[in-house]
């Protein structure tokens, strides 16, 4: 009877200094294999330098249901944007 | 397409929930694989991104035919470079239908038993080098023009695989067209030999995006849905006016005696394909259905040691390491 290969979710870093971003999913039996298969799956074309796996399974993710109470809260609060605050021209660059 | 006539399902959900969802759809919004969605969306598209991804797969093998028999090693290079993009497409693909319920076990098993299919292009044997320039040019061009539109679809993990394969596909496409650009100003023979190419996949691709709008059943739903984004025949009216100056460029003639511009619509004049062999291929009667299948039925079964001894490998490091611990 054989068993399907877990699925493993894939992040990748480039060298720009930008953080690890999710590039998409692979199945494999174990972390390592998870590595070597992003590299052929994931990096052909130089997209990275760095890759992390992670089993799929391990990720624990906020409900679609959810998104009311927790995000509406943020919609009234245009002061936590910078042009909120009108600073006169003559002050300069701020 | 590389999905064609894709069964779209009726769908029997509640109205106030079916109404909810297609504004969300209409105002552009991204469905996640955790959201609602009517069951006959998820069905849709388990059907067309599963026979899309089977397409990338199967696809892999009339190319590979030539991997071995390239005439350079620059050729040879580039060839085995696409053939590993067609895996890698696959790949992605199977990860974007997998996050509608469905295994990549029992995808490959739906696949092999005939449940699910794969674009008919793929059931015709390729027969000289000249053919991998026109599978690039013509097969591989037909599928971008399908698939750039499908980069806006709503079904977020499917959107998000059709950007990348959109990234990467053009160099296919380019690809197939400087082996042709070599042919034709290589030799009597080798002239020959790339229209010998054109003339045998040229319909076949225009059968890729489909039947004719008059004769699709599933285009309204699909559409509405935004996971079909333009009809067949706009799709192919596109392929074909695209094609006819590169065909002209290379000094080859399409095999179509009444391809004309008309000057009224802006667009060529052409002759359909004829759609009783594209039903017949559909239906597992083309030139090479029982090959492909019996090639990926083969790697399946050869492959089950592996996919077996890799989760044996990988238990039994897992149990070493929790030993030591």
């Amino acid at each position: 009877m054989s068993k399907e290969w877990p699925l493993w979710e894939v992040f990748i870093r480039g060298t720009h200094g930008m953080s690890h971003r999710h590039v998409g999913s692979l199945h494999a039996a174990d972390a390592e294999h998870a590595i070597r298969n992003a590299r052929d799956v994931y990096t052909r074309r130089n997209e990275g330098v760095s890759i992390w796996v992670v089993e799929t399974s391990q990720i624990a993710a906020s409900s679609p249901s959810e998104k009311g109470p927790l995000y509406d809260p943020a919609r009234d609060k245009a002061y936590r944007h910078p042009t909120f605050f009108h600073i006169p021209e003559e002050v300069g660059k701020m | 397409m590389y999905a064609q006539m894709v069964k779209s399902e009726a769908t029997q959900d509640d109205p106030d929930m079916l109404a909810a969802f297609q504004a969300r759809v209409d105002a552009g919004e991204k469905i996640e694989p955790k959201d609602w969605m009517p069951a006959g969306y998820r069905k849709t598209l388990i059907r067309q991104i599963g026979q899309h991804a089977h397409s990338e797969i199967v696809g892999q093998l009339p190319e590979a035919n030539w991997i071995a028999r390239a005439p350079t090693l620059e050729r040879k290079a580039n060839l085995l470079a696409k053939v590993q993009d067609e895996a890698g497409h696959g790949l992605y693909l199977y990860c974007a239908v997998e996050t509608l319920g469905v295994s990549r076990d029992e995808l490959t098993e739906m696949l092999l038993d005939g449940r699910m299919k794969y674009s008919s292009i793929f059931n015709y044997p390729t027969l000289t080098w000249a053919d991998m320039g026109a599978v690039g040019w013509l097969v591989d061009g037909a599928a971008i023009m399908n698939q750039v539109p499908l980069q806006r679809t709503s079904y977020g993990p499917y959107a998000r695989s059709m950007v990348r394969i959109c990234k990467e596909e053009s160099f296919h496409q380019r690809q197939g067209f400087h082996v042709m650009m070599a042919m034709v100003k290589g030799s009597e023979a080798q002239k020959r030999m790339a229209q010998d190419a054109l003339n045998r996949f040229w319909y076949p691709a225009l059968m890729m995006f489909g039947p004719s709008d008059k004769d699709s059943v599933h285009s309204e739903q699909s559409m509405s849905w935004k996971i079909k984004m333009n009809t067949n025949d706009e799709l192919r009216q596109k392929f074909v006016d695209e094609t006819v100056p590169q065909a002209e460029y290379l000094g080859l003639t399409i095999p179509d005696e009444h391809m004309k511009w008309n000057e009224d619509t802006g667009h060529y004049d052409f002759t359909e394909p004829d759609w009783s062999e594209f039903f017949e291929v559909i239906q597992g009667n083309g030139p090479c259905n029982v090959d492909r299948i019996a090639a990926r039925q083969k790697a399946w079964d050869d492959g089950a040691w592996v996919r077996e001894a890799m989760v044996a490998h990988a238990e039994k490091k897992q149990s070493r390491k929790s030993a030591a611990e």
